[in-house]
């Protein structure tokens, strides 16, 4: 009883720790607008710097979720400035530079393939009938870097559960939008556009795997990839695909976007493992964002420290074969 | 171009081939507006490797640029130029090294052996090192006519440097392409003027040839 209330209490602590880093950034933006004397203005400055001042800063109703790591998450700044999203652009602050003008509402998914009930739904329709989590997740990226990012969303299987797959729908395909005039990175072909990402049945009915809509309890930022866009902690940072409007349920493995560009660097697995290299860099170990200059790297843990939640999805399976 | 005008533009040139360097400070320190974002030792070497790239074509272009123009104290410049390649690769190897594996020997060594980019960077390194070695004016008296053979290296560093480049990125190789691209114009441009130079002497000896079967 006595270490249940302590458990309680310590992750009610860690939460409490990122809402002041959340508060804090908060204030400093509100600070900063009225320094620079655009809280006055606010419908002016909303032109002038579309979204990035005044994102939207909706805070979400949520309850905290399972899962959530004790670790510290990373600054609001880092989150949000220090992404992969190659629809707006290949360096890490492209998305927050390109994508601030993105749009996100009215927003709709298409869901298809071996369900009983696919069909266009609304992002209100998807989300409205779940309890939004908070969920401190590790995040780690194939290209060796961290960070821990308190997500907000619900498990992905409580919503595939309400298209009701029938017993041939083995995999779960998602698709990013494609919209070239909104995304300037779709306007070269670094990637196969729109982008793909898959998972087995079982993998997309893990409790572990989130549906995001919103980080720090507020709604995701765009280039984190609003509105709505996968979590999987225990995979590389690429299967967490972003911004998606269409769910197809499948009965063949689908190929993802990374493995169709380059097949001997990125599988369709991608679970994080220290002992499986990537061909051209080691994935040992991993630098944590946030560390400053002068920061040793930390070891990379099997499954990114959730093999005791996800390792028996994979009982049998060869993770050099199928990296 | 008068010797004291070259000095002067050389203190000129010599500091501006430092503002790279004093702009990172200003990072570094997120002084003056500027940082280098969330990953800063990550961004620190790009951009160290990047300058040392820039440095290296830039050196590169002064023969082609001294031929075309016929501005010939330019030469001059091309000592410079290439130590502060030298500089800023030695500074990209040693963030790595330092900053980022903690000069951890036996995980560099692993990288160098067992990652190719990282191969072909230490051995651009590697061979960098004689030629900053030997850009004396004494060594360039002791070396003779060897001595520009052995600078000759500096294509081969060239074309490791930008594969190095081309390999590191993940998908996006249109920045690596450029360079690319500018080698490519740097290297043909001596190749053609060699080829051409060949031809010119080949066509005064067949003229001459042929003027002494006229004239016995």
């Amino acid at each position: 009883m006595e270490l249940k209330l302590d458990r309680a209490m310590k992750s009610s602590n860690a939460i409490r720790s990122w809402e002041i880093t959340s508060e804090t950034n908060y204030l400093n933006r509100r600070q900063f607008l009225r320094e620079t004397g655009l809280v006055a203005g606010a419908g002016i400055a909303s032109v002038v710097l579309p979204g990035r001042l005044l994102a939207d800063v909706r805070d979400l109703e949520t309850v905290p979720g399972p899962y959530s790591t004790d670790e510290k998450p990373n600054s609001w700044q880092d989150i949000t400035t220090y992404n992969n999203f190659y629809e707006f652009g290949t360096g890490k602050e492209d998305p927050y530079e390109n994508a601030q003008a993105f749009v996100t509402r009215p927003w709709t998914v298409k869901v298809s393939g071996e369900c009983d009930k696919p069909g266009d739904y609304h992002y209100e329709d998807i989300v409205s009938p779940h309890t939004l989590e908070d969920r401190v997740y590790r995040h780690r990226c194939v290209e060796a870097w961290s960070m821990v990012v308190p997500w907000v969303g619900f498990p992905l299987g409580d919503l595939l559960k309400r298209f009701s797959p029938n017993s041939d729908a083995k995999y779960v395909r998602f698709k990013t939008l494609y919209d070239p005039k909104q995304m300037p990175g779709q306007r070269r072909r670094v990637l196969n556009w729109p982008y793909v990402e898959g998972l087995t049945i079982h993998e997309a009915m893990h409790p572990l795997t989130l549906m995001v809509v919103g980080i720090y309890g507020r709604t995701l930022p765009n280039q984190n990839g609003a509105p709505l866009r996968l979590v999987m902690p225990w995979k590389y940072g690429f299967k967490g695909i972003k911004s998606i409007v269409e769910i197809e349920f499948t009965r063949r493995q689908p190929r993802n976007s990374w493995q169709i560009s380059a097949p001997r660097e990125y599988g369709f697995y991608a679970n994080v493992n220290p002992e499986v290299d990537h061909p051209r860099w080691s994935q040992a170990r991993e630098r944590r964002i946030g560390g400053g200059l002068f920061a040793a790297k930390q070891p990379t843990l099997m499954f990114n420290g959730y093999a005791d939640q996800v390792a028996q999805l994979y009982t049998g399976l060869d993770l050099r074969k199928h990296f | 171009m008068t010797a004291k005008n070259i000095r002067a533009l050389k203190v000129l040139v010599f500091l501006a081939c430092l503002a790279p360097l004093g702009k990172l400070g200003l990072e570094i320190f997120g002084l003056a507006g500027l940082g280098l974002g969330a990953n800063p030792i990550e961004e620190l070497i790009h951009r160290l490797g990047k300058w040392g790239l820039n440095f290296l074509l830039i050196t590169l272009a002064v023969t082609p640029l001294r031929k075309l123009t016929g501005l010939n104290w330019l030469i001059r410049f091309r000592r410079m130029l290439g130590l502060f390649t030298f500089f800023y690769i030695l500074m990209h190897f040693l963030t790595y090294a330092g900053l980022d594996q903690r000069f951890d020997i036996p995980v560099i060594v692993e990288d160098i052996v067992e990652r190719p980019y990282i191969t072909l960077g230490m051995s651009a390194l590697l061979l960098l090192l004689p030629l900053a070695l030997t850009s004396t004016n004494g060594m360039m008296r002791r070396l003779g006519r060897r001595w520009k053979k052995l600078h000759r290296l500096v294509y081969v560093i060239a074309g490791l440097g930008v594969w190095h480049f081309y390999w590191q990125v993940k998908e996006d190789i249109l920045e690596p392409s450029i360079y690319i691209c500018i080698l490519t114009v740097l290297l043909g441009y001596r190749i053609l003027a060699r080829w051409r130079a060949k031809r010119a002497t080949r066509t005064t000896f067949q003229r001459s040839d042929h003027e002494r079967t006229a004239h016995p």
